[in-house]
């Protein structure tokens, strides 16, 4: 079997396998919300009368047996009907994809902010070990995990919005739409209000990131290859970054991926401190009001944006391992 | 952190030794010590009850720190907006934030090192499974999975009926959210000691095998649990303030330090920072001296370190 094959069935795999996911997740959130609160009693209210409930009962199938249920929440999810929220009286899908935006845009801020940061930082923090940079690198991270994301927040407002008065606290401010999609990069209001919630949820997760990869990089520096780079009398700048770091990356990715499930935790976090108009903020206020067909599908939601990151990242790793090159990788 | 190279797992004696060689860890310890007897004797230090609402007077609220102008002795950190005493509530929640972490610990600890153990020692299918779902549970997180538990609970229960039994429910959920870095550094441990000498030994003068994990191999695999302990500390008392902040935790009746800084977040924009930020800073205090005696005992417990090879990720 050919390379190109050999990756082609990988990845159809991996296709299928998070399919599967998906499917698991939809019967757990089937099973939440069969088993949570009553939509009977949500829609109608307390004044109406038992063979309303019951007419109602029937009308939305719920008299039917749970097989007969589970099958129509599937059927109504492929066409992407995942039920109507209490609170807006809207389906459930129409009101998470409004609030994407927002927070995919956060998360976005905040990602690009690590980047910036964390690369340059966790490779100093790596190649001279015993620097004072480094051991400042490491000690500021070793702060930056012990401060929690919200305090992280409460300390930016209360610095540059409420004593300093430059920036806002709150809220999205003024947002672009393009194509029904709204941005916050586009107008100057909108950034202003970006920032220190993207500085806030990078706080937590740079530390993480810094950590991550000095401890791969020094993994990689530690290896033959590098002596053998060395003793060739390459430059140190090309060693660490076109052999070093080349390697680094395949446990980077594998590693940063396991931190997409802490993301979605503190963007949570981060949305309820600015009231971030985002799904984390939205699911806080489903959980408050009982909302449950809003609450499970954002459970849905969020196991699948997991699946594809994952996915992502699993197909990220193909292409960044070395060793697979597309023509000889059977050797 | 993974565990490949053979070592030895016993807490050293030089424990101390390398305390002394790192004056920072005694600092470390000292605060601890006073952070924690603080905490087990709020009723005897604390001025006030602040659980006895009849003592309360609305015409105490939001009074600042009595080193600021407007400020009285009798409230040295100031009043938050019911008008009680910050300092008792700070000394009572730092109290339940202790109580939370140390026993959802030892639910982790339980689960995490009965399971590590038991897929270590065993191997085969068990220990197939047992991995299969801790590597599971740590990709999604152990703190989100901690908020949809707590979500789901609370829709369920209704606000109410958890805050009465919040304690409880917080403990269980975030034991049952962190078992598996226990599991993972038992089970690795287990591997490693598995085949040592002195486990081949007392199988052949005839020990079962329970009597071997549990006589022979814990004790020798006690310096590795006591990092994750530490480290899985940091992390229960942080998920509790996160969770309590969301408001999903302790209810404002009976505060935590994460129910106080979230009660207290609404006044930073009238000026009355001391209620969200003297509690903030006390759990900051508390989560950077863990986090830092977890990476002290790591210097000193673990050999790998010793030789500058690279730490285990994260």
């Amino acid at each position: 079997m050919d390379a190109a094959r050999h990756a082609a069935v990988f990845v159809i795999q991996r296709l299928l396998q998070a399919l599967g996911v998906m499917l698991v997740i939809l019967v757990i959130a089937f099973a939440i919300r069969s088993s949570l609160g009553d939509p009977v009693r949500e829609l109608t209210g307390q004044a109406a009368s038992e063979s309303e409930r019951t007419a109602l009962r029937h009308e939305l199938g719920l008299d039917r047996s749970w097989p007969a249920q589970l099958l129509d929440y599937l059927k109504g999810a492929a066409q992407g009907d995942l039920g109507t929220s209490y609170i807006y009286k809207r389906p459930t899908v129409a009101v998470i994809l409004d609030k994407f935006p927002a927070s995919f845009e956060l998360v976005l801020a905040a990602s690009l902010i690590v980047a910036v940061l964390a690369l340059p930082g966790g490779i100093a923090a790596a190649v001279r070990p015993r620097s004072w940079t480094a051991k400042l690198i490491l000690s500021v991270s070793v702060l930056g995990v012990s401060v929690p994301v919200f305090l992280t927040g409460i300390l930016l407002i209360s610095l540059f919005s409420v004593l300093l008065g430059w920036l806002p606290a709150f809220g999205r401010g003024e947002v672009v739409s393009i194509g029904g999609w709204e941005t916050s990069f586009l107008s100057l209001d909108g950034l202003a209000h970006l920032l220190l919630p993207a500085l806030t949820l990078s706080s937590i997760m740079l530390p993480l990131f810094v950590r991550l990869i000095r401890s791969a990089m020094l993994d990689e520096l530690g290896r033959d290859y590098i002596r053998t780079a060395r003793a060739k009398g390459l430059k140190p700048p090309r060693i660490w970054l076109r052999h070093g770091l080349r390697n680094a990356m395949l446990p980077i990715v594998a590693q940063g991926a396991l931190q997409f499930g802490n993301l979605l935790a503190f963007t949570i976090l981060t949305e309820t401190v600015f009231q971030w108009p985002g799904m984390g903020f939205l699911f806080l206020e489903a959980v408050t009001r009982a909302d449950i067909p809003l609450i499970t599908t954002y459970l849905v939601a969020v196991g699948a944006i997991f699946v594809i990151a994952n996915t992502i990242a699993d197909l990220l790793s193909l292409a960044l391992d070395p060793r697979v090159t597309f023509s000889e990788a059977d050797a | 952190m993974s565990r490949t190279a053979a070592g030895t797992y016993a807490l050293p004696r030089s424990l101390t030794g390398s305390i002394k060689r790192h004056p920072g860890m005694g600092l470390v310890i000292a605060v601890l010590t006073v952070i924690a007897l603080a905490a087990a004797f709020a009723p005897v230090i604390a001025p006030q009850d602040p659980y006895d609402l009849a003592s309360l007077d609305v015409l105490d609220s939001e009074i600042p720190p009595s080193w600021l102008p407007g400020g009285e002795a009798r409230f040295p950190l100031g009043t938050d907006a019911q008008g009680r005493d910050l300092f008792s509530t700070v000394l009572y929640g730092l109290r339940i934030s202790l109580i939370i972490g140390i026993l959802a610990v030892t639910i982790q600890a339980a689960i995490g090192i009965t399971l590590g153990a038991l897929a270590g020692y065993l191997g085969g299918r068990l220990d197939t499974l047992i991995t299969r779902i801790a590597d599971i549970q740590l990709a999604l997180s152990t703190l989100m999975l901690a908020i949809v538990a707590l979500a789901l609970v609370r829709a369920a229960l209704g606000g109410q009926t958890l805050g009465a039994s919040a304690v409880p429910v917080l403990v269980i959920v975030i034991g049952l959210a962190e078992w598996p870095f226990f599991a993972r550094t038992a089970r690795a441990a287990m591997l490693v000691e598995k085949q040592k000498d002195y486990v081949r030994a007392s199988r052949a003068l005839g020990a079962t095998g329970t009597t071997i994990v549990l006589r022979h191999i814990l004790p020798n695999i006690g310096a590795p649990l006591i990092i994750v302990a530490t480290i899985g500390m940091a992390n229960a008392i942080m998920a509790e303030a996160a969770l309590s902040f969301l408001g999903l935790g302790m209810p404002p009746t009976q505060p935590s330090l994460g129910t106080l800084i979230r009660s207290g977040y609404d006044l930073i924009f009238a000026g009355a920072w001391w209620v969200t930020l003297i509690p903030g800073a006390v759990l900051v205090v508390l989560l950077l001296c863990v986090n830092l005696l977890g990476d002290g005992l790591r210097d000193a417990l673990d050999p790998r370190l010793k030789r500058g090879a690279g730490e285990g990720a994260l």
